[in-house]
């Protein structure tokens, strides 16, 4: 989704690099000996057109304006020929310009490789749900990301259906917490999908996840997720099987 | 137990497994079996798939193997399974490549290098889980780090990020590279 904000956006140019870059190739110039007024002539058109086409335009093409025209003006000005350190004032754009095009050139390749899912493709497996947690299979830490994107996901399946509002007990993110050390005392590993019963209320779902997030920020639990049905669980610290490798 | 007798267990793990299966994990399911054997299991299936009148090949992938189908078939794999391609946009994949290349990197290095802001496509890519934050950097602001996820080796079938494509290969004039080795060491080209 943020991916095609961005293409949208920016469809025409990705930024001042691309555009300098365009320009230079749609004028075959030389990389190294760039005619910097030509450059900037065409660049501040380009802006231009832009800007009257209503594109949407980034701080950092106004920016590379700002330095192209820096730029400009120092050749301008005399070079005090004796002074040998003093280097090319076009190398400014020269230096990033080179990187761009070199990481572009990465990407290329990168993209020319088999990709999965576009060129080459795995064997669809069974769904998670259906997979039996095997205790031996290899653990990998979890980021905030998966546990943020597991629990979006919980609230989708489970918040939607409730409707009904009932008085609610009082639930505190304190007695979450205990209620999870509990049972972890009891049971070393807690898958964290079963934390959130299906007819919990919102609030209950939100103070769990709470409760959750809390523990490990204070290093009381440690989330692991498995490698191959990706189940999320908890454990005590130092209790998960996998945990030498995800420190 | 013999490599004629392996090969076959090997070859039905293998096909059977959601994920590349590394030796390690091979050698724990066949125990006390050597991790030589193992490969040389490997091989020896990896070879017969190689021959043409197969359609899947064995391909070593984020330090494991797996079973893969062959690229020249990808329109009737299209067919079968409708609108599962993934794609990444050229935002996605530039700045996905500099993570690959330049990593542990922050975002501002990365902004650098591009000369845009990639707030959102690194976003997109934490979600795609193509990238990762591996930490903080010890600097004022403690800005994050990023890295790439296993998901990224195999989504471009690499056996570590050392089996990276290595920069020097690239077409361009020489550059002044200093700063452009990727962090692991490249393999030698071949």
């Amino acid at each position: 989704m943020a991916d095609q904000e961005y293409r949208v956006k920016l469809d025409l140019f990705e930024g001042p690099l691309d555009l300098l870059l365009f320009l230079i190739r749609k004028n075959e110039l030389d990389i190294y000996d760039i005619p910097i007024a030509t450059i900037t002539e065409q660049y501040l058109e380009y802006l231009d057109l832009m800007r009257s086409l209503n594109v949407n335009l980034a701080a950092d093409f106004l920016t590379m304006a700002a330095t192209l025209v820096h730029i400009k003006s120092k050749t301008l000005l005399p070079s005090h020929a004796d002074d040998e350190d003093e280097e090319d004032p076009r190398m400014e754009i020269v230096r990033p310009l080179l990187e761009y095009m070199k990481m572009k050139e990465a990407a290329t390749i990168l993209e020319e490789r088999e990709m999965l899912n576009r060129d080459v493709f795995i064997r669809d497996f069974v769904a998670e749900e259906l997979q039996e947690l095997d205790e031996d299979r290899e653990l990998a830490p979890v980021s905030l990301y998966d546990l943020l994107k597991a629990f979006k996901q919980i609230m989708e399946q489970r918040a939607v259906a409730k409707n009904v509002r009932l008085p609610s007990e009082r639930i505190s993110v304190q007695e979450f917490m205990e209620e999870i050390m509990e049972k972890l005392q009891e049971r070393e590993r807690l898958i964290f999908l079963e934390l959130f019963p299906s007819d919990a209320t919102k609030e209950v779902l939100i103070t769990m996840f709470l409760a959750v997030l809390e523990l490990v920020k204070l290093g009381r639990v440690g989330v692991f997720q498995d490698m191959v049905g990706h189940t999320i669980s908890l454990f005590l610290p130092g209790k998960a099987a996998g945990e030498a490798n995800a420190q | 137990m013999s490599v004629a007798a392996l090969k076959p267990i090997v070859e039905c793990l293998l096909f059977l497994s959601g994920s590349p299966l590394s030796i390690k994990k091979l050698m724990e399911i066949l125990d006390s079996t050597r991790a030589e054997d193992i490969r040389e299991a490997i091989a020896a299936i990896s070879k017969e798939y190689e021959g043409l009148e197969k359609g899947i090949r064995l391909k070593e992938v984020a330090g494991g193997y797996q079973f893969r189908s062959r690229p020249e078939f990808k329109e009737y794999i299209k067919r079968l399974r409708r609108a599962q391609v993934s794609r990444l946009s050229k935002p996605a994949m530039e700045t996905l490549s500099i993570v690959a290349y330049k990593q542990p990197i922050m975002r501002s290095e990365i902004e650098r290098l591009r000369g845009v802001d990639c707030g959102g496509v690194l976003r997109y890519l934490l979600e795609k889980e193509l990238i990762r934050i591996v930490g903080r950097k010890n600097v004022p602001g403690r800005p994050l780090i990023y890295g790439t996820t296993t998901r990224f080796l195999e989504m471009f079938e690499l056996k570590n990020l050392s089996d990276l494509p290595s920069l020097e290969e690239l077409k361009l004039i020489d550059v002044e590279t200093d700063d452009y080795e990727p962090d692991t060491s490249t393999e030698s080209a071949g």
